[in-house]
């Protein structure tokens, strides 16, 4: 180990807890406790708690702070209104991603933005860069740490520590007040395909607010659980969905770049690429063959060398083997074989619809 | 937790030699690290096996691993069970889970493997 690795305000209740820790990006974070799939299914059967502690947190401020996030992100922050979240794409000039990001609107000349935790810091830089507006750029992870809620339950649980009636609040809006008797901001989001909540707090209140949490029934869970649970509703991770190669046009994100709000950082570059014609895309596959598909792993279509495997592994609510790829576009259809090459051999593998899993409303 | 009568290797495996054949499993250190274990990978009955070579794999639900051989050998059995029940692995992997029975080529391999003490020191356990 060359440096030490970060850690978050809950590293020693992780430890107490027994988790199997891994380096997450320079992040010295729980895998798991108990068991992965124990973990996804009480996320998606009850509730799960997440240290997400390691994520980013940006704050835009100034009169010009819309005109900053609109410029450096591919949605239309402008249709934001106070307490509302939206995801978008933080891009290069050649369209690419430097992140992907969830911006909330605290009001008119406030933006809080929660991004990748190992990306923070080249995120803030990026946007410095191109802060030619009245506005302040606050890189402010430090001061935040934030619990995940997950699963049918999340609700209930969350309620019984706050006095703010949650129920009104929709999917992808948020509200700031008291939350196990500490100040928070409480976002109803998530990275698992589940209702839930995602808590920010004082690092000094997140071992008090992860063991209220826990005594009203929340499974721990880690970053095993998470990936498992993120790519079962086809939700895109940074550095294998996406990176600086990668466009959302890509990604099958189209729906977060909006070519009709003014201008912003890409967008030439985007229109030439939507005008030229996409040439290859995100898809999913299930195996169809005896194996499991990895990331990284190249695949093939009629022995011919033809995308990679972006995530892929076990979905352990369908009980199937899946995975998301990159493919040429014309390839990218329900339907189509291709083969997935593991450990030199090739493995059939299928192009299905996605997300492979979505909550029944 | 170890049996004392089964041989180790720096890769996890252990392999038990009764006459001249040999079964070979994972440690429980093994699966423990690898985690809930999905799916096994393993060659057919009359396949060589090459000792530290790959003759398999294992697959949890975050990784794959490979099985390096213990000893070199000609496949016999291979256990049907972990075909449809593989988290056995996580239960038994000193028992019941044993992955392949070989008919032992080089018997004097087993000499250079470790002890269940000696595993143990090396696993820090």
């Amino acid at each position: 180990m060359s440096e030490a690795l970060l850690t978050t305000p809950l590293h020693s209740v992780h430890r107490s807890l027994g988790a199997k820790m891994v380096d997450f990006g320079g992040w010295d974070m729980p895998v798991q406790y108990k068991g992965i799939l124990d973990e996804h299914k009480a996320v998606r059967a009850a509730a799960g708690l997440f240290d997400v502690s390691h994520m980013g947190e940006i704050v835009i401020r100034g009169p010009q702070a819309l005109d900053l996030v609109n410029w450096i992100s591919s949605n239309d922050a402008a249709k934001l209104k106070d307490g509302q979240i939206q995801y978008s794409g933080l891009l290069y000039g050649h369209g690419g991603f430097v992140d992907d990001i969830l911006v909330h609107r605290v009001s008119a000349e406030e933006f809080f933005i929660c991004v990748n935790a190992s990306n923070q810091d080249k995120d803030f830089a990026h946007i410095q860069s191109l802060n030619r507006f009245e506005a302040s750029v606050e890189n402010a992870g430090s001061r935040y740490a934030q619990l995940a809620i997950q699963g049918p339950h999340a609700l209930a649980i969350c309620q019984q520590l706050t006095p703010i009636e949650l129920a009104p609040i929709r999917y992808y809006w948020f509200c700031d007040g008291d939350f196990a008797g500490v100040p928070a901001r409480i976002a109803r989001t998530g990275y698992t395909g589940e209702d839930g909540f995602e808590v920010y707090v004082d690092p000094s209140a997140a071992v008090h607010v992860w063991n209220k949490i826990m005594t009203l029934g929340a499974l721990p869970c880690g970053l095993g659980a998470r990936n498992t649970l993120r790519l079962e509703a086809k939700m895109t991770l940074y550095g294998h969905e996406i990176d600086a190669s990668i466009t959302p046009l890509e990604a099958d994100l189209a729906w977060i770049v909006k070519f009709d709000k003014p201008d912003f950082v890409g967008k030439a570059a985007l229109l030439k690429q939507r005008d030229a014609g996409l040439t290859r895309k995100l898809a999913g596959f299930e195996m169809r063959g005896r194996g499991i598909g990895r990331d990284g792993y190249e695949i093939s279509i009629a022995g011919q060398k033809a995308g990679w495997v972006t995530s892929g592994g076990p979905a352990p609510t369908l009980n199937k083997n899946i995975g998301l790829c990159y493919l040429p576009i014309e390839k990218a259809v329900a339907g189509q074989a291709i083969e997935i090459i593991v450990r030199q051999q090739p493995v059939a593998a299928e192009v299905v619809p996605t997300p492979f899993y979505k909550r029944a409303k | 937790m170890y049996p004392d009568n089964y041989g180790y290797t720096k890769e996890h495996e252990w392999v038990l030699a009764e006459g001249d054949q040999g079964t070979i499993g994972i440690t429980l250190h093994a699966q423990s690290e690898l985690g809930d274990i999905v799916y096994v990978d393993l060659p057919k009955i009359g396949a060589k096996i090459q000792q530290n070579s790959t003759f398999g794999s294992v697959e949890s639900v975050k990784a794959v691993s490979d099985i390096y051989a213990p000893v070199s050998g000609e496949i016999v059995a291979i256990n049907e069970l972990l075909s449809t029940a593989p988290e056995k692995l996580n239960a038994d992997p000193h028992g019941e889970a044993w992955l392949v029975k070989v008919k032992l080529s080089d018997p004097a391999e087993l000499k250079g493997l470790m002890s269940a003490a000696d595993y143990q020191a090396y696993i820090g356990a």
